[in-house]
């Protein structure tokens, strides 16, 4: 069948640039270069181009630019280009969109349409980079009060404060499994969390033997494939999290295929090499909130209680009436992932238009705890499109305890968001297993740009606390005075809980 | 009412002077060294609020909760004491004397109450102290025009638009005696004065003064309407008494463990305390991380035992202390403690977070705890 | 219990005039009047300036740009000597906050302690205070050209001593702390990048700021500071070589840039 798919990129390239020199060629995946020796040229297939840049970035002379096919479909408001193009592949194929990473969709970003206050005058700002300036945050059920014991220097205390997770800046790296993405982006995620003092997370994919060592700064994930999930696995986790959804992929489950089950990947999946690996839509032992309680719970009995229990989900309509659910079922933490949460794969349809934006939900999950009461009982962790520190900030801001960053982090190591992560040819290393593509994501370089992002974010997080004249950032946790909305409606500053700016 | 008008969500802020002066062994004295202090301080302030707190002013009613009320109009104070009739014996009612002065203008009505409260009624509430609180409340947030601006017992506050001494003069201060007076210069930046948002701030026994703005305010306030406490002033200083009553009264930390919360030390200083006390400064940072305040501060804590001082961690507000015999003196500066005790010589500066205690002596506190006891009404809980 | 305040021990602002002396009662002065009327003193050529009574006025000595002495007896209000250029002020008892802010030039001697913020972004002069300081003490002090400000401290300092310290000279001489024990001041020297700081005693490295660093003052830096030592003792008595005696730490910057590498690109 002829297909009427135009090309989404257009590749030139400079032939007085060009050098021969095949960088392109071999840096490619989608084998879209090629070279003629007859003729002495560099040739591209531009209708597989996914626009990752590797090669532009990598060609030693500049001679490639890779941008976006500027031809266009008849102007229609309706009938837009995507829309065509979808239709085109599904006529040709039958088959379901598929896509990565997070919904690319133009729903508002409320971090957008949100800003920051700062002192003057009447309270000093604070200079983070001599003053201290704490981000140090403890995730985990807090009490409603403390009873002390004892007077003067022999107080002692009597309540007993559940297992904690401790973050020396309130930022984590969200669920990415193994499969999804290659040992070394693991090795990135797990080594830089270890140094910042913070943890990243498994994902749904079992941890590698060789990362145990990273188990203190590990959040290891169970989720409805419960994918290497044995003794071990839940003796080495800093916590646990219970997955129930996640922002890109709401209410549906996973799929990684056959073929990147590798002997590795097997391992540590405990599941037959090239089997297909599937995460059921719901957990089957989950059909309704008491069971999930039941799961907390035996994951606490499992772990001898020495560790936080996270509950995440995708955000939805109800999620504060689910969050409260789960602080009621016992969850220490909830972990809440808005519509532009990543993924590795995902029906396109599926990213695109269900679950709602990570701010609202946050919003309201927070208030709903409050009016409840049980605010203290759970930490609150933000996941789903924080793309800079005054995201991470306005989150805390609204009410979040930390966030998980995802696409950031891959970013960081290379990710140049096209969106192509279910092909497994990922250009830059990371959600790959072909050992030939993973290799070029060197483990210590991609700590070293994690951390340098962490380190960079949390500079700028001070600063901004900094003008704010706050030097904890537990006093800005829920402190929406501190924040106003431009060009909101009523409506969406009343659920955000902020007021107008100039207001 | 007036309150309406500059009630937002957010808060006023302010900058001023505080002053506090307690008798140990519980001697009163009159309060007109209080006002000399305070006056001496006028830099610090605007003109635009002033008051005070007295504890031991009302002897011969040391068992009754005085509420002592501003009102708009004779509306308000009908609904009031409709209500006050409802949920309490009321032992006395009086108009509070003032006295016409000069840069003191437009008083509202104030009228104090001593109160019993209704035994049948205050037993469904498990503290008593629970079932005043709620009766402030009450009245706070739903009588229109109506204040309850101080409600503890033996006690009264005493506040006002206008510069502090013409308010102490105002309300005839010198013929009050107390053995702690504490005192406030407002200088406030964003709000024409509305006299119920002078300080001193108060819930039953516990007032508080306060120099500086709090960063935190947003989240304080979140966090201690989570315990039914609702902030219907809008200043930091309302959510430092709530906050002092929650910690110590309701969940019955010491005055050193609240000032930690309050001021918490760095993390860095509690990493390098030994095991125990790690262990407890980081609870309580866990635990009470939304009230931490955090911002420049100096307050004035008071209650019927205690008059306590405290900065913000790293002391970006001002605070002296000085002791000579019994007498104990907190102040934003250290000339006033002098201008009215020309013999102190022991003064001090605290260290940022560091309360500075100033306690009546154990066999005064028994008397006037006694003497409150014997009459009060106890909850279930509590008897 | 009758406390008494005495309010009206001699006329307020009375002038006393013997050759080239000036005396003021400061006694319920606003520090306008009382400002106004040691200005004036100072512009008709007085030597000497005696203030009586002095409870919280605030500004004294700013705005005269002469060496004119002047006495306080009391306790001066905030920024005293703020701006100062030329005079020299003794004090016979604590002073508040904000002493020497921004000064220029001349001597502030006070026979107390002083609150905070002493000595914020002086650029020169000499300040001596007998006993201890509150907390910012020498807060962004710095030095430019033959301007080289020195700060004396007799007892203890509180936190962030030095903060931000582009320049000059503070010692801390620690007279009345026990033996040797360690220094209790926190964040000493934090975003340091000038000047010196001397201390008397011991202070343990997590005390000090990132951005400062200590060593034990060698003779030769001994002899830095040894003329203001013993100005100190001029002033307040106790024996200049007995404090020199004693083993010295000496605070400096790591770095005149130190935070360098914070930008990206
Ligand atoms: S897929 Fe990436 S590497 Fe290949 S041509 Fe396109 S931009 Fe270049
Ligand atoms: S991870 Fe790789 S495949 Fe996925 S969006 Fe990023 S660059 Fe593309």
């Amino acid at each position: 069948m002829k297909s009427y798919i135009l090309p989404q990129y257009l590749v030139e390239r400079d032939d007085y640039r060009c050098i021969r020199c095949e960088v392109c060629v071999r840096q490619c995946a989608f084998d879209v270069h090629w070279y003629d020796e007859e003729e002495d040229a560099v040739f591209a297939d531009e209708s597989k181009c996914v626009g990752c840049l590797r090669c532009a970035t990598l060609c030693p002379t500049n001679a490639l630019v890779v941008r976006h096919n500027p031809t266009e479909h008849p102007p229609n408001a309706n009938w837009t280009r995507d829309v065509l193009q979808n239709i085109y592949k599904q006529a040709e194929t039958g088959g379901v969109l598929l896509t990565g990473m997070g919904c690319d969709r133009d729903y508002p970003i409320y971090w957008d349409r949100i800003v920051l206050d700062a002192s003057q005058v009447t309270n000093p700002s604070i200079d983070p980079l001599r003053e201290p300036m704490e981000l140090r945050t403890y995730l985990g059920a807090k009490p409603d009060a403390l009873q002390v014991e004892g007077k003067g220097k022999k107080v002692s205390l009597r309540t007993r404060i559940t297992p904690q997770l401790r973050l020396e800046t309130p930022i984590m790296f969200s669920a990415i499994s193994y499969g999804a993405i290659s040992f070394n982006a693991c090795e990135s995620l797990a080594r830089a969390a270890a140094e910042m003092g913070t943890y990243y997370n498994t994902g749904e994919g079992g941890l590698h033997r060789d990362l145990y060592k990273y188990g203190d700064h590990t959040i290891c994930q169970v989720a409805s494939g419960r994918f290497g999930v044995h003794a071990d696995y839940l003796e080495v986790a800093a916590a646990l999290e219970i997955k129930i959804g996640q922002g890109a992929k709401p209410g549906i489950g996973g799929h990684l295929p056959g073929e990147k089950v590798s002997a590795e990947i097997s391992r540590t999946r405990m599941i037959p090499k090239g089997t297909d690996a599937l995460s059921p839509a719901p957990h089957h032992d989950i059909y309704s909130i008491e069971d999930l309680a039941q799961l907390i719970y035996a994951l606490k009995e499992a772990t001898h209680w020495k560790k936080p229990v996270s509950v995440k989900i995708a955000a939805v309509h109800n999620s504060a009436a689910i969050a409260s659910g789960m602080v009621r079922a016992g969850a220490d933490i909830i972990a809440l992932d808005g519509i532009r949460g990543g993924t590795g794969a995902a029906p396109t349809m599926i990213r695109d238009n269900v679950g709602i934006p990570i701010e609202l939900a946050l919003a309201a999950v927070d208030d709903r705890l409050r009016q409840e009461g049980i605010r203290n009982r759970a930490s609150i962790v933000v996941a789903g499109g924080i793309r800079s520190s005054a995201d991470v900030i306005k989150a805390i801001a609204l009410g979040a305890d930390a966030v998980y960053i995802g696409t950031a982090a891959l970013v960081a190591m290379g990710c140049h968001v096209c969106q192509k992560c279910y092909t497994g040819k990922c250009n830059w290393g990371i959600a790959t297993q072909d050992p030939y593509l993973s290799k070029r994501l060197n483990p210590e370089v991609g700590a070293r740009r994690l951390v340098n992002l962490l380190t960079a974010w949390s500079h700028e997080i001070m600063e901004m606390l900094g003008g704010m004249g706050i030097n904890a950032v537990e006093s800005l946790r829920g402190n929406r005075l501190r924040l106003r909305g431009v060009g909101l409606s009523q409506e969406e500053l009343d659920i955000l809980g902020i007021k107008h700016a100039g207001a | 009412m007036l309150r309406s008008a500059f009630c937002r969500d957010d808060k006023d802020f302010s900058a001023c002077s505080i002053f506090g002066m307690m008798n140990m062994r519980g001697e009163k004295f009159d309060g007109g060294p209080v006002i000399t202090a305070i006056a001496n301080m006028k830099e610090r302030s605007n003109g635009l609020g002033g008051g005070f707190a007295a504890y031991g002013i009302y002897p011969q009613y040391a068992d009754l909760y005085c509420f002592q009320l501003m009102y708009d109009d004779e509306g308000a104070k009908e609904e009031t004491e409709e209500f006050l009739k409802g949920s309490f014996s009321v032992e006395g009612a009086e108009v509070i004397p003032t006295r016409p002065c000069e840069g003191v203008d437009d008083p509202p009505l104030l009228w104090r109450y001593f109160l019993q409260p209704r035994e049948n009624l205050a037993c469904e509430v498990a503290d008593v102290d629970d079932f005043v609180v709620r009766a402030v409340m009450h009245i706070n947030v739903r009588i229109d025009g109506a204040f309850v601006f101080s409600s503890g017992k033996n006690m009264g506050v005493f506040k006002g638009v206008g510069f502090p001494e013409d308010i102490g003069r105002f309300f005839r201060l010198e013929e009050y005696e107390g053995y702690i007076w504490v005192a406030h210069g407002r200088f406030p930046t964003n709000t024409q004065g509305w006299w119920g948002g002078a300080h001193p701030f108060n819930i039953l026994d516990w007032s508080v003064v306060h120099n500086g703005e709090i960063s935190s305010y947003g989240i304080n306030r979140r966090y201690l309407e989570m315990f039914g406490y609702i902030c219907t002033l809008h200043t930091d200083t309302e959510v430092i008494a709530y906050a002092v009553d929650l910690l110590v009264r309701r969940h019955g930390l010491s005055v050193e463990d609240m000032a930690r919360v309050l001021a918490a030390p760095l993390w860095t200083e509690i990493d390098r305390m030994p095991e125990r006390e790690r262990e407890l400064h980081v609870a309580l940072r866990q635990t009470y991380g939304s009230l931490l305040l955090n911002g420049p501060f100096s307050v004035i804590i008071s209650n019927r035992g205690q008059m306590i001082g405290l900065t913000d961690r790293i002391r970006l507000r001002p605070l002296v202390a000085g002791r000579n015999g019994d007498f104990m003196y907190i102040s934003s500066e250290e000339a006033p403690m002098h201008l009215v005790d020309d013999t102190l010589r022991e003064t001090w500066i605290p260290q940022g977070g560091a309360p500075i205690v100033a306690e009546l002596e154990e066999s005064t506190r028994k008397e006037e705890e006694e003497g409150a006891k014997v009459l009060s009404l106890r909850g279930p809980d509590s008897a | 219990m009758k406390i008494e305040v005495d309010h009206h021990s001699g006329l307020p602002g009375v002038f006393v005039r013997v050759d080239g002396k000036v005396r003021i009662n400061a006694r319920q002065l606003h520090y306008r009047e009382l400002n106004n009327m040691i200005k004036g003193a100072a512009a008709e050529g007085a030597e000497e300036i005696v203030v009586d009574n002095v409870y919280g006025q605030r500004y004294i000595g700013s705005g005269i740009r002469r060496a004119v002495n002047i006495t306080v007896h009391g306790v001066p209000g905030n920024d005293l000597g703020a701006f100062m250029d030329g005079p020299r002020i003794t004090v016979d008892r604590n002073a508040q906050d904000g002493v020497g802010n921004t000064m220029n030039s001349g001597v502030i001697v006070v026979h107390g302690r002083a609150g905070d913020i002493v000595a914020m972004g002086m650029r020169g002069g000499r300040i001596f205070i007998r006993e201890g300081v509150g907390y910012r003490a020498a807060i962004h002090m710095k030095e430019y050209r033959k301007f080289r400000p020195v700060l004396v401290i007799g007892g203890e300092t509180q936190d962030f001593l030095g903060e931000y310290m582009a320049g000059g000279l503070v010692i801390v001489l620690g007279l009345g702390k026990k033996g040797k024990a360690s220094f209790a001041a926190r964040h000493i020297g934090t975003g340091m990048h000038g000047g010196l700081i001397f201390m008397r005693g011991m202070v343990e490295e997590h005390q000090l700021g990132k951005e400062a660093a200590a060593v034990q003052a060698s003779d030769e830096d001994k002899e830095l500071i040894r003329p203001f030592v013993e100005e100190y003792a001029g002033y307040f008595g106790g024996d200049p070589r007995e404090i020199m005696r004693s083993g010295f730490l000496k605070l400096f910057a790591k770095s005149h840039r130190p935070f360098g590498g914070l930008y990206a690109y």
